[in-house]
């Protein structure tokens, strides 16, 4: 796989930028947004975003040049495209076309969510996985199968990490609210029924989000942290488990933010061992948004021959996975794996 | 003797009584987990004797426990092996009858399907639940159609006739086929 690609992530409140050829990440640099109250307000994220773009892939370009790497030696400019907040992917949009202009190299876009998977297959021995994505935004089980990843299940309304964050807020508890309840969990003493919502393949975690806030008024924090987690966790592995039933793969991968939940990990270790399947988790500087997963699956795209005009630039904030042709993977190539 | 294992449960048959037992998961809390096996069992069984009530053969349910449904074995062979545009014009029939009882099958395929003695018997409601809506109605004859197209060679032919069988017992025949079509474009998984 040929080229150098500088792919731009920031389709929430993380600006992240990377530099990636075939062998690994040359540099990353990257700049949080991270809300003063409250979560994240898009406006403002997006104005982060635009504040600290050409200082983000200023000194992106300058590692780069320590490391051997000039900006005439890149072979493509990748961006997320989407899902994500509006404004912000509209900003990170313009900052790709920029640079894909003025250095006169191919513009790619890409799929936020299937960057997260090929980051996996890329930095585990994962290759044909079912994955888990779940973040503050998505929770998705993916697969891939005849050209495409399908979405085998997926939330009807908030992402996981949504849900735990508009409880932590409720709870007092200051963005991100996921990891401090994990720690709260810990020392739980009791478990109090929630709603536990799978419909077929599909997952809801707003009643409980508010079903977790509402028993804030007769249990302890602890015990409701612990709760929330067990009863939210055990829905996105049962689905998880039915996807392997129903393709006959036999690893997973975990993705998105939310997988760095100890619990969560624990309990798709559980299940995987129950079924034979194999279970990987990619190094924390991969699983929540970066930078690095945009570049590779860049470079991925334009090895394949998938890279767009700037008339057909346009951000989605919608973007589905399963709309995207997978042009980087040859069928054959994952065959005796399944 | 042993029958089936699926995602969250074993098919057992003795002395020609199918047993439906959901086995216990490890990952999650025995509380969620004895809740949600028992919930999903009583559940089923319901649906199974609801459909039967409606028009739709079904297995006769012997007993319910906890965690396992006790249920008459429907011998026969499974509808994937004998299927052609007749069948399927059969099958259209026994959905529409489901569909106007407001329940959705959820996991119509034709192994899930038994012909015996001239019935065609709907088998499995471990997915079922009651809905009224177009879109589940259409997602559960997407799903079939799915199973259509990838097991059977002549699948338009089956789905034409389908059809056909489906508009004769369901008044909303029309718009549920609709729908389908809408479904099909968005190439969800479902």
């Amino acid at each position: 796989m040929k080229g150098t690609v500088l792919g731009i992530e920031g389709t929430a409140w993380n600006l992240s930028a990377a530099l990636v050829n075939e062998k690994d990440v040359i540099a990353e640099v990257k700049h949080t947004y991270v809300p003063p109250i409250g979560g994240i307000h898009p406006r403002e994220a997006a104005q982060h975003h635009a504040k600290f773009a050409s200082h983000v892939i200023g000194k992106l370009l300058e590692e780069g040049r320590k490391k051997g790497i000039s900006a005439s030696m890149i072979d493509g400019i990748a961006f997320s495209q989407g899902p994500g907040l509006g404004a912000c992917l509209r900003t990170v949009a313009t900052a790709a076309r920029a640079l894909s202009l003025s250095l006169d190299v191919p513009l790619i876009g890409v799929n936020h969510c299937l960057a997260h998977i090929e980051i996996g297959r890329w930095k585990t021995p994962a290759r044909d996985p079912v994955t888990l994505y779940v973040s503050g935004a998505n929770s998705q089980v993916l697969a891939y199968n005849m050209g495409k990843y399908r979405v085998f299940g997926e939330t009807l309304d908030i992402g996981l990490g949504n849900a735990l964050d508009k409880f932590a807020r409720s709870a007092k508890l200051t963005h991100p609210g996921g990891p401090k309840i994990e720690e709260l969990a810990r020392n739980a003493k009791n478990f109090i029924p929630m709603p536990y919502v799978v419909k077929g393949m599909d997952l809801s975690f707003s009643g409980l989000s508010t079903a977790a806030t509402d028993a804030l008024t007769r249990a302890s924090l602890e015990d409701v942290c612990y709760s929330f987690q067990e009863t939210a966790f055990s829905m996105v592995v049962e689905v998880t488990e039915r996807a392997l039933a129903h393709t006959g793969k036999k690893e997973v991968l975990l993705a998105g933010g939310v997988g760095a939940n100890m619990r969560l990990r624990e309990m798709l270790k559980i299940m995987c061992e129950e079924r034979g399947a194999s279970f990987y988790v990619p190094e924390k500087r991969f699983m929540g948004d970066n930078g690095a997963m945009i570049a590779y699956l860049g470079l991925l795209m334009l090895n394949s021959g998938s890279i767009i005009s700037v008339e057909n630039s346009h951000v989605n904030p919608n973007f589905r996975p399963d709309s995207v042709n997978v042009t980087w993977i040859n069928p054959k190539d994952l065959e005796g794996d399944a | 003797m042993y029958l089936a294992r699926g995602a969250e449960a074993v098919l057992i048959l003795e002395e020609n009584i199918v047993i439906k037992e959901r086995i216990p998961k490890n990952y999650r809390l025995q509380q969620i987990d004895e809740r949600i096996r028992k919930e999903r069992t009583r559940a089923e069984a319901r649906l199974i004797s609801e459909a039967r009530r409606g028009g739709v053969p079904t297995p006769i349910i012997y007993d319910l426990q906890d965690f396992r449904i006790e249920m008459q074995y429907i011998e026969g062979s499974p509808l994937k092996h004998v299927m052609d545009e007749e069948m399927s014009k059969k099958v259209g029939h026994l959905v529409g009858r489901l569909h106007s009882i407001g329940i959705i099958h959820g996991d119509l395929t034709t192994s899930n399907m038994i012909f015996s003695n001239d019935i065609i018997y709907l088998i499995d409601f471990g997915l079922a639940y009651m809905d009224s809506s177009l879109e589940a109605q259409g997602v559960d004859v997407h799903v079939l159609f799915q199973t259509f197209e990838s097991t059977h060679s002549d699948h338009e032919k089956l789905i034409a006739s389908f059809s056909l069988g489906y508009r004769e017992s369901f008044v909303s025949a029309d718009d549920v086929m609709e729908r389908v079509k809408e479904i099909e474009k968005r190439g969800r998984y479902a």
